[in-house]
Parts: C-alpha cells; sequence; structure tokens
C-alpha cells in the first residue's frame, strides 16, 4: 500500500545507518529510528491538518450547526448532530455556551449530547496522532466508533427524559431566544478567502505551539521504550492476557485531556511491543470524552446527575469498544 | 460624547486574550473613550446569544464571533 510517510522513514533511516553508523535493529540505533522518523512525521500532520481545519472552520461556524439540527426529532438528530461533530472543531471552553445556544433553539438535550460527544472526540489533535503513528484504518475505525457512541449515548439520554436535570436557568433562555430569535448573523457570515486562511494559519500555529513540546518529549520517551523495555514486559502487564488493562487504560486516560500529544507516542511504543489496539482506541476515547476540564465547565449547566448518568454512559461504552476491539482483533 | 462598552467574550484561551489586545490598540489608535470589559463566565457569555469564542461586543450588540478580528476590523466596526 502507499505510504504517504515513506520520505520520513527513508530520510531517519538515513541518519541513522549512514550518518551513525548504528544498525537500526541495535537498542540506541532503533531508539534513534522511532525519535527521527516520528518526530518530523507528526508535527508535519499537525501543521497541515490543523491549517485545513482551521481554514474550513468559518464555513461551519456553531450557528450553522444549530441551524441544520433545529426540528430535528431523536434519532435522525442524534446521527446528524454525531456526523456534524466530526467536521466541526470544538474547544471546551465553549460547551456551555454551545450547550445553552442549542437547547434554546429546541434542539432536543439528547441530540445536543450526541454533538457534545462527538465533536470533542473526533478533533484534530487526536485524528493526526492516531493517523501518524497507527495508521488509516485505526484512525477510521476511532470515529466510526466514536461517531457511533455519541449517537447511542445521545439517544439513550433523550429517551431517559432527563431534561429535569439540567440547570432550570437554561430554560429561561429558551424562552427570551424566542422573543429575539430574528436578528441573528448580522455580519458574521461575511469572511473572505484571506481571511478564512489567516484563520487556519493563527489555528495552526497556535496548536503547534502548544503541543510541540508535548510531542517531542512524548516521542523521546515512546523512542526509549521501543528501543530499551522488553516485550515480555509491556505484554505481561497490558497485554490481552491482563483482563483490567481496558479499565485502566480508561481511568488513566480522564485527566490527561491536554497532554494527548505527548501521551499518544507513548502508546505507540507499547502497542509495538504487543499492548493491544482497543486498549489504545478506549484510552484515546477517554482523554477526549472524558475529560476533567470539560466534565468541571459543564457542571455549570448539568446538576449533578445528570453528569453522573453522562459519564457513566460514556465509561461503560468506552470500556465495551476496548474490550470488542481486542476480541476483534487479536 | 458617550463612552463606548466594549466586551470581549472569552473563556480565556489565548484566542480571546490576542482580541482583546487588538481591541484595545483599534481604541487607541482612533483616540477613543471606551470601556474595555473580559467576560469569562460561560454563562453570561451565552446570555449574549454567543455560542462561539472569542467574540466582541460593542454597546451591548454582538458584532463578531468565532474569529480574532484584527485592529483594522474592530476600528471599522468602532467607527459606526
Amino acid at each position: 500500500m502507499f505510504d504517504p510517510f515513506y520520505p520520513f522513514d527513508w530520510l531517519a533511516t538515513q541518519i541513522v545507518t549512514r550518518l551513525l553508523g548504528l544498525s537500526v535493529e541495535s537498542h540506541l540505533g532503533a531508539s534513534l529510528h522511532f525519535f527521527l522518523y516520528d518526530v518530523p512525521k507528526v508535527l508535519t500532520l499537525l501543521i497541515v491538518i490543523s491549517f485545513v481545519v482551521g481554514t474550513f472552520q468559518s464555513f461551519l461556524q456553531p450557528e450553522n450547526v444549530r441551524q441544520w439540527l433545529e426540528g430535528k426529532r431523536t434519532l435522525g438528530g442524534n446521527i446528524l448532530a454525531a456526523m456534524v461533530g466530526i467536521v466541526t472543531p470544538f474547544c471546551s471552553c465553549s460547551a456551555v455556551p454551545l450547550f445553552i445556544g442549542f437547547l434554546e433553539a429546541g434542539i432536543p438535550l439528547g441530540v445536543t449530547f450526541s454533538y457534545l460527544i462527538s465533536a470533542p472526540m473526533v478533533n484534530e489533535v487526536a485524528v493526526v496522532l492516531l493517523w501518524g503513528l497507527f495508521g488509516l484504518k485505526v484512525t477510521l475505525l476511532y470515529i466510526g466508533f466514536g461517531v457511533g457512541l455519541a449517537i447511542l449515548a445521545g439517544y439513550i439520554i433523550g429517551w431517559l427524559k432527563l431534561e429535569k436535570w439540567v440547570e432550570s436557568f437554561v430554560w429561561q433562555f429558551q424562552k427570551a431566544h424566542q422573543d429575539n430569535a430574528q436578528e441573528d448573523n448580522l455580519n458574521a457570515n461575511h469572511v473572505t478567502w484571506k481571511q478564512r486562511f489567516q484563520q487556519g494559519w493563527f489555528q495552526s500555529s497556535e496548536i503547534v505551539r502548544s503541543v510541540w513540546l508535548y510531542v517531542v518529549v512524548g516521542i523521546a520517551i515512546g523512542a526509549g521504550i521501543h528501543g530499551y523495555v522488553p516485550t515480555t514486559l509491556v505484554t505481561q502487564l497490558a497485554g490481552s492476557s491482563n483482563p483490567f488493562a481496558v479499565p485502566v487504560a480508561v481511568v488513566l486516560g480522564v485527566p490527561l485531556y491536554a497532554n494527548i500529544a505527548g501521551v499518544m507516542p507513548i502508546t505507540e511504543a507499547l502497542v509495538n511491543k504487543g499492548m493491544p489496539m482497543g486498549t489504545v482506541l478506549a484510552f484515546t476515547m477517554a482523554v477526549t470524552a472524558l475529560s476533567l476540564p470539560e466534565m468541571v465547565i459543564l457542571r455549570k449547566v448539568l446538576r449533578p446527575q445528570l453528569l453522573a448518568v453522562f459519564i457513566s454512559l460514556m465509561t461503560f461504552g468506552i470500556i465495551s469498544i476496548g474490550y470488542l476491539f481486542n476480541a476483534l482483533l487479536v | 460624547m458617550k463612552p463606548i462598552t466594549v466586551e470581549v467574550l472569552g473563556t480565556g484561551c489565548k484566542k480571546c486574550q490576542q482580541l482583546e489586545a487588538n481591541a484595545r490598540e483599534a481604541i487607541a489608535a482612533l483616540n477613543l473613550e471606551a470601556e474595555i470589559f473580559h467576560i469569562t463566565d460561560p454563562i453570561e457569555i451565552a446570555k449574549r446569544g454567543v455560542m462561539s469564542t472569542p467574540a466582541l461586543t460593542v454597546n451591548g450588540k454582538v458584532v463578531g464571533k468565532g474569529k480574532v478580528m484584527t485592529s483594522e476590523e474592530i476600528q471599522r466596526l468602532l467607527q459606526m
């Protein structure tokens, strides 16, 4: 199969073998090759993809998404919301305004949740890292199962009729909204291509500036594991024979939100040593969809009961996906 | 002349700080008398009908959201 990353591989191999005179089979050579291959590859992907996403972001303002979802009923609405979540950028800092904005437009609670789950889970940094480190197939599986989980969890929340566990002030917005619904989108829509590219560039440089160090350090640790940690140790601790590996990975993922860029390269090295893929997928989903800062922010609009339902559904779903994968892909 | 009220709506991300800096620059460039507030409470942001941050309001009216407006853009809006 065509490997778009071949030039990076070639270059890393040349540096290790020709320049440094090491074999890529040796401990040090293997570690160096891992590092020299992964750092440029991941950073390049990150720059390109976040630029593309940032540029096209201007077409997908939350106001557009809200319009598409308005009037949609359950299931159909859940599916659409989860799909739209793939392509829209999301920052946990805007989770609350978004949540209120959706509900005030009359979008059902479950549909809102489907979007709220899918949008952060399928974000550009996670996709870049999965694609760069584990390949396209794993990335597509991640997106597929992530969207599936978003649809199902949102549908269940809608079906349980948990509107009573949304903080009551949120519903007052709904009334206010109906009074002044017309004065929306006055001049927010007029964007030139130059501005779109500027926005893309801004986004890209911002993401790279904030994660590059994590990427480099993470890959360095991964490189160390790759060259020096024996395979048997990894298979014993995190292999498919350890039934607790998946839940432990999920629990570990929750507080790691900001550091996904640093942690994923470490998991790559562990996968090379025999950690099963389902464990990695579950871990990544926990990092993106169950992040601690987002839960704290959502508490402003959700009563603890609803937050608990949400977290339990997600935890259960993610762990099931992890086990399912490990069972299917062994 | 009545002083202008400008609000930067954002939860403290870098983009929001950039927008605030641009707004201050625009106000200084036009030599206007204006008060700038940085609103970080997500509920206050939602109350203004904004779903994507950073956003900017002038005298209580949302003039831009979901992007970092440049100082020139803001100057144009302030002169209207």
